[in-house]
């Protein structure tokens, strides 16, 4: 609490005599594997939320003839669009293990210390095997990678 | 969501219809409906993934092939469906967790279901050009 009070003193001072505790911001915490996998969570939300403008493209532009995929085909073969698909369906799988986390507790579950560490682990090591093992199963089925 | 139902609106109070929907009226409308996607978002993601890595290094007309069969077309919309709807409350939450001034705030939450209608419609009228083939 001494941190706390001497950090405000400076405002506090400035507008009122007395120094009232500030309520805990995100400073004061130690971080923790839960903090960063929420922030994970929202990030790789929002990532996702422009990404789908990438499926919109293929999409559309297969629909649309040759031409216009071959655009397409070109961008997702360099190695950034790989890099980018790769990325983004990490993002994806990490994301649906934080959505699975969520419903875990939205069933009253996985509330203790230990828990929580634990699932917060879970949903990075998780994601991180479970997109090297779909990339995987993918180009075994193609006969590798192309 | 509307107000929950009475056999006969005359005899509710106005405490009755805004009893539990909040001040957006909505009430737990947008959290279910976001567990709802959710849970349908699981096996699509999986089956989603899995189909788009077996289109790459493929040519065009392999790639029409693939996504225009009836099953990955019927997943793909699905998935177009589940996601998009799931990606608009999520987006909405953040806005409202971040913009606090009316116009801003007003703003991006009409830009964000323009947003996701458009890809939304756009992605599932591509999905449908290349299942029937016209």
């Amino acid at each position: 609490m001494d941190k706390i009070h001497k950090g405000s003193l400076t405002m506090a001072d400035s507008r009122a005599p007395a120094a009232r505790p500030l309520s805990p911001h995100l400073q004061i915490y130690r971080w923790t594997w839960t903090m960063t996998m929420s922030v994970f969570h929202r990030v790789t939300g929002g990532a996702l939320y422009f990404g789908m403008l990438l499926l919109a493209w293929l999409l559309i532009s297969a629909a649309s003839g040759p031409k216009a995929y071959a655009g397409f085909e070109w961008f997702i073969g360099t190695i950034i669009g790989r890099l980018i698909l790769f990325g983004y369906t990490w993002a994806l799988l990490h994301h649906m293990l934080g959505g699975i986390r969520h419903l875990i507790w939205d069933s009253l579950h996985g509330f203790g210390p230990q828990e929580r560490h634990a699932l917060a682990q879970a949903t990075l090591i998780g994601s991180i095997v479970l997109t090297v093992v779909l990339w995987g199963v993918g180009y075994l089925l193609m006969g590798g990678p192309r | 969501m509307t107000s929950p139902g009475h056999p006969n609106p005359q005899f509710t109070t106005a405490l009755r219809r805004v009893r539990g929907f909040g001040a957006a009226r909505a009430g737990t409308g947008h959290f279910w409906q976001q567990r709802l996607t959710a849970v349908a978002n699981v096996p699509l993601v999986i089956a989603f993934v899995v189909i788009v890595i077996s289109l790459l290094g493929r040519n065009h007309a392999a790639v029409v092939q693939i996504i225009g069969s009836p099953i990955v077309a019927i997943i793909m919309v699905l998935f177009v469906i589940s996601v998009t709807y799931h990606m608009r409350i999520g987006m909405q939450v953040i806005i409202e967790d971040y913009v606090h001034s009316d116009l801003p705030k007003l703003s991006l939450l009409l830009a964000n279901t323009f947003f996701t209608v458009a890809v939304a419609l756009g992605c599932i009228f591509a999905i449908l050009k290349l299942s029937f083939g016209v």
